[in-house]
């Protein structure tokens, strides 16, 4: 008994010493570096910016990156609309090309706290004042709407109203907003599907387990245009309470870099750089019937 | 405390034997009321010792985490109540799927895997393709990551376009976690059967019994006693991956926490669904104790037969 006693109480004043010890190594971490500087629009100047890896700009997006936001799944090649918009933005705060790093970082993970490893990630993410409580983000880089999509055989395909959509199994990919319009605009009678990601949305399309599904609406041309060619898009939703809902570039809470991106993407609306690139890439997503 | 429990529970019962020994009334030594009033000192340090360390640890622990630089951040995106409020009814909502899965989809496995678990035990040349067919089953399925069966499953089955079966990801995932769970409960009955010793079912079968109720009567009893612990861990991951059904669209817990955390960004709703799981697993363990307590006491019971 006293053996077994005294093993006892040397392994506990052990783990007692390990988590001191594991005290120790913790503690000194370095504080965030959101202090002032590279706070006005004037000191956004290259070598002022406090980039995680100096002299170079690295920028985040999910994986696999789809069509039609970038092309061939290659964030870095510059085709696509999100790969353009990100080259445009790197341009403006003086990177060149060869001086962009891209890194792959799941959707959910580019929110989650702690020290990122980016400076900033472009993945479709729309702004909305309950994520800026997480996250910085910049201006927004492109007006979306989102769009229904159904098989052509269905009858969802011939809703006209967002009241015809109602009584229908509606599906779209969770976190998104695609989903919190079926759930706040369309109200619908049955619970809708929300799937881990578009690629399930859509092959639950397919095989006729929704309806219908909801996607932005350039997504929607891509999918009904290349992916699921026997679906059609069966019209956009109007925006709600008037604001247009926008992408933006999401940063670090608190991040230095915030308001240059911010003044970047401005400048890119200002002389209509962000319009050329959407008439290039985005240019057929302009017209589907709106759902009233 | 319980050592120094289980010793003064050992010299009760010497007290007793030295009553029924003596017959006259038991006074104690002064040696012994000196060795108990020691052992009493020294079930006090080890006490005391015990709560200190426990304090000491508890205390670290406190300021490693609240003290760690990117505490205030980590309190408001894990435990803000405004969050923990919104998502709770969903949360619980979802919660009712898993537990209704999990009742469902518990009894198929272990009829199933009872079943499976038969088949491979049976002895004889004629069952042979019966064997053949429950090893490669139990092979197959216990090989088969969860997350490939249930995709192909609930994503594949559908493409098929048969009529009369269902699309319901419900369905089809419940279908998919009993494949593979009844694979790997198989596994538990079967070395639950061949844990019990031959002359076990040797003495069976000289009773006159024949092999199937020797089985029934002798095996299996002394068998599924020893199945129940290793039985409760598959009970419990596969409470924990009914969730997976969320792969089809279905809402479960998980997937209804992350609803709100695409929303809002905030990740108190992943806390409030882990809890919940917790809060069902241990009552859960505490009702296989109980009954494992309960068949224990049969058995000592039928011991003095």
């Amino acid at each position: 008994m006293h053996l077994a006693q005294r093993a006892l109480r040397r392994t506990a004043s052990a783990a007692t010493v390990a988590l001191l010890a594991v005290a120790v190594g913790c503690a000194p971490q370095p504080e965030d570096k959101a202090t002032a500087s590279g706070t006005s629009a004037e000191s956004c100047a290259k070598s002022t910016l406090q980039t995680k890896t100096s002299g170079k700009l690295t920028i985040a997006t999910d994986e696999p990156a789809y069509e039609p936001w970038f092309k061939d799944d290659k964030p870095a090649s510059g085709k696509g609309f999100e790969s353009a918009v990100a080259y445009a933005v790197a341009k403006q705060l003086g990177y060149a090309k060869g001086n962009v790093v891209w890194q792959s970082v799941p959707f959910n993970k580019a929110f989650a706290p702690g020290e990122k490893t980016f400076d900033f990630d472009i993945n479709q993410v729309s702004i909305s004042t309950e994520r800026k409580k997480a996250v910085d983000f910049s201006s927004g880089y492109y007006d979306v709407r989102q769009a229904v999509i159904a098989l052509k055989s269905s009858k969802a395909a011939k809703a006209k109203s967002v009241a015809d959509l109602k009584g229908l199994k509606l599906g779209a990919q969770v976190g998104t907003t695609s989903l919190d319009y079926i759930n706040d605009v369309v109200k619908p009678t049955q619970e809708p599907a929300a799937y881990a990601k578009n690629d399930q949305a859509k092959s639950a399309l397919k095989n006729g387990q929704v309806d219908a599904i909801v996607v932005d609406l350039p997504t929607a041309f891509y999918i009904t245009a290349a992916e699921v060619t026997d679906a059609k898009i069966v019209g956009q939703f109007e925006n709600q309470g008037g604001t247009p809902e926008q992408f933006g570039l999401v940063l670090d809470k608190g991040s230095a870099l915030t308001s240059c991106v911010t003044s970047a993407v401005d400048a890119l609306r200002k002389d209509g750089t962000l319009a050329k690139i959407e008439k290039q890439w985005l240019s057929e997503a302009v017209d589907a019937p709106v759902l009233k | 405390m319980t050592v120094t429990k289980e010793e003064s529970g050992q010299e009760d019962a010497d007290d007793r034997g030295d009553m029924s020994g003596g017959g006259d009334a038991y006074v104690p030594s002064p040696r012994r009321i000196e060795r108990e009033r020691y052992k009493r000192t020294r079930a006090r340090r080890a006490t005391a010792i015990a709560a200190l360390s426990t304090l000491i640890t508890g205390v670290v622990l406190y300021f490693v985490v609240v003290g760690a630089p990117g505490w205030p951040r980590t309190k408001e995106t894990f435990f803000d109540a405004q969050y923990a409020r919104e998502a709770l009814p969903k949360v619980l909502e979802g919660l009712w799927l898993n537990v209704r899965l999990l009742l469902v989809c518990g009894a198929a496995v272990l009829v199933l895997g009872m079943l499976i678990a038969i088949a491979r035990t049976l002895r004889g040349p004629v069952f042979f393709p019966l064997r053949a067919l429950a090893a490669a089953y139990t092979d197959f399925f216990r090989g088969l990551p969860l997350i490939i069966n249930l995709m192909i499953v609930v994503l594949g089955v559908p493409a098929l376009r048969l009529q009369g079966v269902t699309v319901d990801p419900v369905l089809l995932g419940g279908t998919a976690l009993t494949l593979t769970y009844s694979a790997y409960v198989a596994e538990v009955f079967r070395a639950g059967i061949e844990s019990v010793h031959p002359s076990q079912r040797a003495a069976a079968r000289s009773l006159g019994l024949t092999n199937r109720q020797a089985l029934r009567h002798v095996v299996l009893p002394q068998a599924v006693r020893r199945q129940v612990p290793p039985l409760l861990n598959d009970l419990v991951s596969l409470q924990k991956d009914t969730g997976l059904v969320s792969i089809g669209g279905a809402v479960d817990a998980v997937r209804a926490a992350d609803i709100i955390v695409g929303r809002s960004l905030n990740y108190t709703p992943y806390i409030v669904a882990g809890l919940l799981f917790v809060a069902l697993t241990i009552p859960m363990t505490r009702f296989t104790d109980w009954v494992t307590a309960r068949m224990d006491r049969q058995r000592a019971q039928g011991g003095t037969l």
